[in-house]
């Protein structure tokens, strides 16, 4: 992992501070324009936070930056490369990895399972046939330990449908770790946790090593500033702001279009 | 339940490859007592059944084709109603290659039925394997019946609807002789087979690679996400399994000395989905379960009520997809949990 932090710093240092960046990266679906023109940087190491209202156009950006879509125009860089061709699966093994909004597990299988094979497939241990998997114990041990770090170690051999909705968000977010990932795009990964547990997500992803670019969307303004350095807002597809958590706390048009209505959706739910 | 509460920092190596789910993991491709049973019930029944060898051999071959399947459906999730493509394409194979007296030893006319059939399933399934759910289930049934009609028309090289009678079969080792009316030799032989693809299944689904297999099966989206090439993934799969679906067409052919259409068409592809899902799917050992009760159904059942036995054989699949969607296995295991005493957690294959 040293050699990996340190192989990641060296690319930081020789390219530029910007690992991930997009170029007027549009995306339409049929007449409906869901993500326009946007031009962004995620430096590295950056701690950025993706904000904006329902239906903005955060989730299709990270979906254009991770090739689960494909942009109706514009480009996605990744350390200066044009990988805007790459398949999703390739910019995995590049060191893109994410989590998504609405949990995507492996159902049926263990929780250690489930990071059993992201794990297995980073170390590039899944090809192998003819041997048995858990003959492969450096997988499993790195697999029980981000179950351990994420408090989960006590329901490791649960089937994850059996756990609560908090919990399987937990195995979620285990599941990128185990990627060790150069960028970690993290759509609402709190969504859904109940707030006594929200904290061991919180405190995982401020654990994370440095150098890590983490992008994290976000409707929790608590958690924005509380571990954001650098906030976007997006509006209707399109950057509306940008700045530190101050600046964007502090300008009354974000205020107007956003921030007051997420009040008033918390007061909603409580 | 013990290294959960201490914070990860002060827990080693040691403690974390000890906790009970790392051990579970480590330890699940162990043999375990109870699967020796169907190998000690298997040549048990040679001795005690000797009148009904002839019935074993064609369960051996159910088990094998089913297991076949097993690999593509049951753990990677590839839903198919065209198996039989490649049971008929390893029995032809076999009797195309015997009959024309180019090739009739057995053990080497299983490898080239092997081959024959990894092949057709490499090429239906670079094609096929693009598709998912319903597409990919009408796509794997229109291949089959395409192959099926070439067979039919070929009538020169397959016998056309007749098929090909009479395969002259060399004996094993030069030794042992398939006597159509006793079926010892066919019955071990078909044993043997079984066994060696078996362990080469459960070595399989047992690996990291049969791991992510189960991990397309649970959830493709996902497998993109962690950065599994998926496709690549599938192919090899359908592949191997296309494989021992021609072994088990090829071993058909030859300890019934001929091969017709019945090897390639819809009926042969839908039973042996009966079968597997009447055993459990994706559990190794449905395929035996579902093809002793299948078989048993159909010889023993239909023997008394010769117009009436499908009936019952739609009554207990309707039984159990409504109340057993892991098939009989399934049902056993959950029967387990709940009255086998101990309350384990479950522990998914
Ligand atoms: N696959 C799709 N096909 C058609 N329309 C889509 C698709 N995905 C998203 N959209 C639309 O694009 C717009 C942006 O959706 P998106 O999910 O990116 O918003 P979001 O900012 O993530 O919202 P939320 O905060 O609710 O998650 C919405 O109007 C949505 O209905
Ligand atoms: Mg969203």
């Amino acid at each position: 992992m040293a050699a990996l932090r340190r192989q990641a710093q060296a690319v930081g240092a020789i390219m530029s501070e910007t690992r991930l960046e997009t170029r007027g990266l549009t995306r339409h679906f049929g007449a409906l324009v869901a993500v326009t023109g946007i031009d962004f940087k995620l430096a590295a190491g950056a701690r950025h936070a993706l904000i904006g209202p329902n239906g903005a156009g955060k989730t299709t950006f990270i979906n254009l930056l991770t090739g689960v879509l494909q942009p109706s125009h514009g480009s996605v860089l990744l350390g200066g490369k044009d990988i805007t061709a790459t398949a999703q699966a390739e910019r995995v093994k590049l060191g893109i990895a994410r989590t998504f909004q609405i949990n995507r597990l492996f159902r049926g299988l263990s929780v250690l399972e489930n990071v059993y094979i992201p794990v297995a497939e980073r170390m590039g241990v899944a090809p192998s046939m003819f041997n048995p998997a858990g003959k492969r114990t450096d997988v499993i041990e790195e697999a029980m330990y981000l179950l351990e770090v994420l408090r989960l170690g006590d329901v490791a051999q649960h089937r994850v449908s059996e756990l609560a909705y908090g919990r399987q968000r937990l195995v979620e977010l285990a599941i990128a770790i185990g990627l060790r990932p150069g960028v970690l795009l993290l759509d609402e990964p709190a969504a859904g946790v109940p707030s006594a547990e929200s904290h061991i997500i919180l405190d995982a992803i401020e654990r994370l090593p440095e150098d890590i670019a983490v992008l994290i969307i976000e409707h929790d303004m608590d958690v924005v500033f509380r571990f954001a350095k650098r906030v976007t807002v997006m509006v209707s597809g399109a950057i509306f702001a940008e700045g530190t958590p101050k600046e964007i706390e502090a300008n009354p048009e974000v205020r107007a279009v956003y921030l007051g209505q997420a009040g008033a959706r918390a007061g909603d739910h409580a | 339940m013990s290294a959960s509460a201490t914070s990860a920092e002060s827990t080693s190596f040691a403690a974390r490859i000890n906790h009970p789910a790392a051990r579970a993991l480590i330890e699940r491709h162990r043999l375990r007592w109870w699967e020796v049973l169907p190998w000690i019930a298997a040549i048990a029944g040679y001795f005690i059944f000797p009148g009904y060898l002839g019935f074993g051999t064609e369960l051996l071959v159910a088990i094998l084709f089913a297991l076949s399947l097993d690999l593509a459906l049951g753990y990677a999730g590839i839903i198919t109603l065209g198996h039989a493509a490649f049971f008929g394409a390893g029995a032809y194979t076999v009797g195309m290659l015997a009959d024309h007296g180019v090739w009739s030893e057995p053990i080497t006319g299983l490898m080239l039925a092997a081959l024959v059939a990894a092949i057709v399933g490499l090429l239906s399934g670079l094609v096929l394997l693009r598709t998912r759910g319903l597409t990919l289930l009408m796509l794997t049934i229109c291949s089959m019946a395409l192959l099926e009609q070439a067979a039919n028309m070929a009538h020169d090289y397959t016998g056309g609807f007749d098929g090909l009678p009479n395969l002259p079969i060399t004996p094993i080792f030069g030794v042992f002789n398939f006597n159509p009316l006793y079926n010892n030799t066919q019955y071990l032989y078909a044993l043997a087979v079984l066994l060696a693809c078996f362990v080469f299944v459960r070595t399989l689904v047992y690996s990291p690679f049969g791991q992510s297999l189960t991990g397309i099966r649970e959830n493709l989206l996902r497998m993109h996400a962690v950065g599994a090439p998926v496709r690549r993934r599938l192919i090899i799969c359908y592949t191997l399994s296309a494989a021992i679906a021609g072994i088990a067409g090829g071993l058909w052919a030859q300890v019934n000395a001929y091969v017709n259409l019945s090897s390639l068409d819809l009926d042969r592809a839908a039973t042996v989905l009966i079968v597997l899902i009447l055993g459990g799917y994706g559990r190794l050992y449905g395929a035996f379960v579902g093809a002793v009760v299948y078989l048993a159904l159909e010889h023993f059942l239909a023997r008394i009520y010769p117009t009436a036995w499908q009936l019952g054989l739609g009554i207990l699949l309707v039984f159990i997809a409504l109340f057993a969607r892991n098939g009989i296995l399934g049902l056993g295991e959950a029967l387990w949990r709940r009255y086998g005493g101990r309350h384990k957690p479950s522990a998914p294959s």
